[in-house]
């Protein structure tokens, strides 16, 4: 059977950030991912990322997502791809399938940094073909370089929402408006900045009411909403849009979690029931630790931070690092996550991260 | 409905956010040429603009949620700042000729060719006026973003903030 | 629709490589990317019919969680499209309800 000291489950910027940490350490990594491609949602974020030089901000996403798997290949960490986890047993055995068929690999760690993903809307017309996830349309248009539309309506004022009209735009769409439910934009001011100089309206306190179409998206129909959230009729205002791009919030990817027997814990503002873990990403299973989205939906900046951090950890309990050195590395990695973790965006997300880390305290 | 104003629920910020963000030049600093006005109103874990100024006109400091602020009389308006900031939020304006230059990031194609007379938008994206393209930078260094400096009237130098995009020949 | 040039990304450098026919028509293609990109820079959406009231179903999640875009691909029903790569000559067909194996002709 094949082993290995860790196996990470998921190549996105959690999963390759923890592949890196540990094989500097000098541990034998192996990266499973479902896809062909490496890189999780990095390759399609093709705007400069936020943060600090030490978070690589001012670097376009899709980069960031090369230099990682440049240190990935110098590092000796092996990737395998089309390898869809699905199970993992006692002792740490992972179940896959690679073209069909199965395989099993032994590790001594398992790093889960599966991700999340995107949530759908319900509304008359919501299955028709043209309506999609943000993140459906971010892959087509910067990774396989296709429009999905022309002309597109955006529904939610995250960040996810605000960034992927931005590259709509830029790969040549028309974005006819921007629909939010709640009274206020959600995502960075400066990311509404830029599509409001493009011309794009923000409606907030506005939904939709209706897609049109028969066979495809033919029109949109949106309504305002008053302070109960119920829709005022006589305010409807009609879009003559090809595309419904949905960015209304993600869920972490907990299944293979779930199944392995992880204790959860419920945190609305991190997308629902996410896994327990320590302050060295380990969750309530000796030996399962997690990175990235999974634990909880942020950023690509936390995320490979987390990722580093359970590389970091797991490389000290298999002996690569001593007690000191590993206390060094894990100190540098805390500050740089409490510093994305600030400010009127980061702090509802420290405060659930802590809430997190105290429901390990109380377990133990 | 009376529209609230604010970055928050309009998306970009209002004459109020501006004048009391610590990222703005004052009048006085506009006339005597270009300076950076750093239009970046909420406090985001961010801070390559810091890094970028050569001149160090731009403190962020710890934590990096600090609103970036601009000590006006170092800067120079070289402009290096604009393609450095991924919020795509400072510009840099000169007031000190008789014509007012506003430069601002660009990401779109295709780009303008210098000496076009483009639609100038201010930030909401209405059409504020007609300006000529002075001049286009794109070093590889800027990494893809354009810096494009566009002249306008005197009277447009606080509102003009960017161009219509162009139509693309690809389709 | 192809965005064959790019303010970041510059400009489309691969070659249109492969032919797909999809319902009986040709369509240009590239080897390697997946199937509904190429659908889609066809201006084609709809991909299938649901089983019990027909109704049309395209692309949704683009990275092979939500079946939606399901197709028959060389006479294999419920092939997942985003994530299932061009090869040259593939034969496509639009899935009515659960699908049948074979190439209808
Ligand atoms: C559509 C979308 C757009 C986003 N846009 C931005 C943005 O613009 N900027 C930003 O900062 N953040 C953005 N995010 C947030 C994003 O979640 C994080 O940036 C970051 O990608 C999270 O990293 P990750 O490694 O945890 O997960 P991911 O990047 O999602 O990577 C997880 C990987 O695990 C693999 N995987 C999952 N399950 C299995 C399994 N069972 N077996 C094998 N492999 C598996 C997946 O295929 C994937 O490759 C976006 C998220 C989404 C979903
Ligand atoms: S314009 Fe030049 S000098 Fe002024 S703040 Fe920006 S980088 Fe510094
Ligand atoms: S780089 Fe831009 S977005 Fe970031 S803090 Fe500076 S001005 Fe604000
Ligand atoms: S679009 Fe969801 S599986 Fe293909």
């Amino acid at each position: 059977m094949k082993t290995t000291d860790i196996a990470v489950i998921g190549a996105g910027p959690a999963g390759l950030s923890c592949a890196v940490e540990a094989a500097r350490a000098g541990a034998q990594v192996t990266v499973l991912d479902e896809n062909l491609k490496p890189g999780g949602q990095l390759f399609k974020q093709i705007h400069k990322f936020f943060g600090s030089r030490e978070h690589k901000a001012g670097i376009r996403g899709f980069r960031i997502g090369q230099q990682l798997l440049e240190e990935t290949e110098k590092l000796g960490v092996e990737v395998l791809l089309d390898a869809a986890v699905y199970g993992i047993y006692e002792d740490r055995l992972i179940a896959y399938i690679t073209d069909g068929k199965d395989h099993t690999i032994k590790a001594k760690k398992i790093v889960m940094a599966t991700g999340a993903s995107e949530n759908a809307l319900a509304f008359p017309g919501c299955t028709l073909p043209g309506v999609m996830g943000a993140g459906a349309a971010q892959t087509m248009i910067n990774v396989n370089r296709v429009l999905p539309g022309q002309k597109i309506i955006m529904v939610g004022s995250g960040n996810v929402g605000l960034i992927v009209s931005y590259q709509l735009m830029q790969a040549g769409a028309d974005v006819l408006a921007l629909i939010e439910a709640a009274p206020k934009i959600g995502g960075y001011g400066v990311h509404a900045a830029k599509i409001r100089r493009a011309g794009v309206q923000i409606y907030t306190s506005t939904t939709i009411k209706e897609v049109l179409g028969e066979e495809k998206v033919e029109g949109v129909i949106a309504v305002n909403l008053d302070e109960k959230w119920q829709q005022v009729t006589g305010t409807e205002k009609h879009f003559n849009a090809d595309t419904v791009c949905l960015a209304v919030g993600l869920s972490p990817l907990t299944e293979l979690a779930w199944m392995a027997g992880c204790e959860f814990t419920f945190i609305p503002s991190l997308g629902g029931h996410v896994p327990i873990h320590d302050r060295n990403m380990e969750t309530t299973l000796k030996g399962i630790y997690i990175a990235g989205d999974i634990t909880g939906v942020e950023e690509a900046s936390s995320a490979m931070e987390e990722g580093r951090l359970a590389g970091v950890a797991c490389a000290e309990s298999l002996e690569y690092y001593d007690e000191n050195k590993a206390l060094e590395l894990k100190n540098q990695i805390w500050d740089r996550l409490d510093a994305l973790r600030t400010g009127p965006f980061g702090e509802g997300r420290f405060t659930a991260k802590l809430k997190q880390l105290d429901a390990r305290r109380q377990l133990a | 409905m009376t529209q609230k104003t604010g970055v928050i629920y309009q998306g970009f910020p209002s004459e109020d956010e501006l004048s009391r963000i610590p990222g703005m030049p004052s009048e006085e600093r506009i006339k005597k040429g270009s300076v950076a006005c750093i239009e970046c109103a909420q406090e985001i874990p961010c801070n390559p603009c810091e890094e970028a100024c050569p001149y160090g006109a731009i403190t962020v400091g710890k934590p990096i949620t600090n609103l970036p602020k601009l000590d006006q009389d170092k800067c120079i308006g070289c402009g290096l700042c604009i393609a450095a900031c991924p919020g795509l939020a400072i510009f840099v304006v000169n007031g000190s000729k008789e014509k007012a230059e506003v430069s601002f990031p660009f990401e779109y194609y295709p780009l303008p060719n210098k000496g076009d007379e483009m639609d100038c938008v201010d930030r909401e994206g209405n059409m504020v006026v007609k300006g000529k393209v002075l001049r286009i930078v794109k070093p590889p260094k800027y990494d893809a973003t354009a810096v494009i400096t566009v002249e306008v009237p005197m009277e447009h130098l606080k509102t003009v903030r960017s161009i219509k995009r162009l139509g693309r020949s690809d389709r | 629709m192809r965005v064959l040039n790019h303010p970041i990304l510059g400009d489309e450098t691969r070659q249109f490589n492969a032919t797909i026919i999809v319902d009986g028509k040709q369509i240009q293609a590239i080897e390697g990317e997946p199937i509904a990109a190429a659908l889609l820079s066809a201006g084609i959406k709809k991909f299938r019919e649901t089983q019990k009231n027909h109704k049309p179903r395209g692309i949704f999640c683009a990275i092979g969680r939500c079946t939606d875009c399901v197709m028959t691909v060389d006479g294999v029903p419920n092939v997942r499209t985003c994530i299932t790569p061009v090869r040259d000559g593939m034969i496509i067909s639009t899935q009515k309800g659960l699908g049948k194996w074979g190439i209808e002709r």
